[in-house]
């Protein structure tokens, strides 16, 4: 730790470093499993780290192993599961010692649709059982769909954080998307309105974000463009989505550069 | 007392014995030492001994039996120098993350992995024993019942200590090295001054002075007087040569082999202090 201070579980790092240690789980983004133990020895190994008594050791096994769905697998050898049980085993892992905070560093990447879902569903029951979670992901749906409050980090700072709504409606109630023939043109009289929130250039059109309901007010512009002599050549009407969001406050498009994450957190009920 | 050198333990003799091929060649290949080196060897060695006159008054034991102890001590070493290669998987497969984020004090990564070591050292030297016996290694000839299990232990605590420094040694490169291309090279560089400077094949006693100097402070060649005074006696003969070798002497040996891995315990323990998981 460079500078700053960190509690978790009420525990600062800095002076209590093992019970930090104690609380928190965590879900790495690349596959940690050792490839020569089975699932069963994978959970076992884990609860023995953190020093569980045996019996506790084989019910949170049990337990664990029904939950994300891996009983039939338990004797075999993690080498031979697939992606997406790999990454549930991983899951089970990170809960075994039941944690106050777990930490999931992209845990649906690279993963199919349906178990991608699955995960979700999983990410919920735990979040319900008490435990926060803490979840870094690039997919903003899934941010939208999972998270009671979102970060949206940039070059490693949090540049925004909110409720998933608080966020969308930041950028106005709804975003129309214009292509005209005289875009600049366009954004200087729109900008005048009172209610458009703003207006933002793309490559070929510009997005305006409104405060009102855009199905009403979307005739109203296309009027006062066409009066001017403006052409307007394809129109969009949305509402704000996560994707939008994380575009308004980090200024480009979603891409993976590294730099830029949404941290998700839902807090535990406990 | 936390118990978590256990786990390490329990993990890596999990694989010890998973892989029937890694187990089978890991007791096969001292075996095949004895049999075909030793073997050979000694019966170029009796030849050409055979017209020396014995040394008077003490036993004479053939070079089969003298190399025994060598062949249990170079098997030791390899094992205990290779024996840290794990930690170097774990590291670069990212496997040491979930130990090292976890409350387990580093110290007992070492030490667990050091117990594993020694139990696959003590292993090995059990079945090369036995092999070596069934070859004609005269090991414990004479000896009681009660003189026999004496040995025994006295064998296993030179053989612990000994497999303990050179795994903590090989723990501390394991943990400092990136690739396990260059481990392998570090680890073989290192083997060959340890086997050729000692007494396990040949012995040091006609060194030129250099090389004898070397040979007194190789933990292989206290190991091995440790051993062939347990094995064969405090004064024999071989190869027309007189060994002897007294009690001092053998407790001087194992002190050495003790404070060896004493350092290489401190050295692991500072190499893994400096490694962060990212």
């Amino acid at each position: 730790m460079q500078k700053g201070r960190v509690i978790i579980a009420g525990h600062d790092l800095r002076t209590e470093p093992e019970k930090v240690r104690e609380s928190i789980g965590i879900v790495f983004q690349e596959l940690t499993l050792d490839r020569d133990m089975t699932v069963q020895e994978i959970l076992e190994y884990h609860g023995r780290l953190y020093s569980m008594p045996k019996s506790q050791r084989q019910a949170r096994v049990d337990e664990l192993l029904s939950l994300v769905e891996l009983e039939a697998k338990r004797n075999v050898l993690t080498r031979h599961l697939s992606g997406g049980m790999k990454r549930r085993l991983e899951i089970a892992r990170g809960l075994m010692t039941r944690p106050n905070v777990l930490f999931m560093d992209e845990p649906t990447i690279g993963l199919d649709p349906q178990t991608r879902i699955r995960i979700w569903e999983y990410v919920q029951d735990i979040n319900r059982q008490g435990t926060t979670i803490f979840l870094t992901t690039h997919y903003m749906d899934e941010a939208d769909q999972l998270s009671d409050y979102i970060s949206i980090v940039d070059h490693g700072q949090i540049i925004a954080t909110g409720k998933p709504w608080e966020l969308k409606n930041a950028l106005g109630q709804d975003i129309i998307y214009l292509e005209t023939s005289d875009n600049q043109g366009a954004s200087n009289i729109l900008e005048g309105l009172d209610t458009v929130r703003g207006v933002r250039d793309k490559s070929k059109g510009i997005i305006v974000m409104v405060n009102v309901d855009g199905t009403h007010l979307l005739p109203e512009i296309m009027e006062k463009l066409q009066k001017r002599g403006i052409k307007i050549r394809v129109v969009n009407l949305k509402k704000p989505s996560m994707d939008d969001v994380f575009v308004h406050y980090t200024g480009r498009e979603l891409r993976d550069t590294g730099t830029e994450k949404t941290v998700v957190v839902k807090p535990g009920g406990r | 007392m936390h118990k978590g050198f256990l786990t390490i333990y329990w993990r890596d003799m999990l694989r010890f014995v998973r892989f029937r091929t890694l187990l089978f060649t890991s007791l096969v290949q001292p075996a095949l030492w004895l049999a075909f080196f030793g073997v050979a060897m000694s019966n170029n060695f009796d030849r050409l001994t055979a017209t020396m006159p014995a040394v008077p008054g003490v036993r004479a034991v053939g070079y089969l039996t003298f190399i025994g102890a060598g062949v249990i001590a170079m098997t030791t070493l390899f094992t205990s120098l290779f024996g840290g290669t794990v930690l170097l998987f774990d590291k670069n497969w990212g496997l040491m993350r979930e130990t090292l984020s976890s409350p387990l004090p580093r110290i007992h990564i070492i030490v667990g992995i050091g117990l594993s070591a020694m139990t696959k050292s003590f292993i090995q030297a059990a079945v090369i024993m036995v092999f070596g016996l069934l070859l004609g290694v005269k090991f414990f000839e004479g000896y009681t019942a009660t003189q026999v299990l004496i040995s025994l232990i006295g064998i296993a605590l030179f053989i612990g200590a000994f497999s303990l420094g050179f795994l903590f040694l090989s723990a501390a490169i394991a943990i400092t090295m990136e690739s396990p291309e260059g481990m392998q090279a570090v680890i073989t560089l290192l083997t060959m001054p340890f086997f050729f400077t000692s007494n396990a094949l040949y012995p040091a006693n006609s060194f030129p002075p250099v090389l004898r100097a070397l040979s007194t402070i190789n933990p292989l060649t206290h190991l091995v007087s440790g051993i062939r005074y347990f094995a064969i006696g405090s004064d024999f003969s071989s190869i027309g040569i007189r060994y002897t070798y007294t009690q001092g002497e053998a407790v001087t040996s194992f002190i050495a082999l003790l404070i060896f891995a004493t350092i290489m315990f401190l050295i692991a323990r500072w190499r893994f202090t400096k490694v962060t998981v990212t």
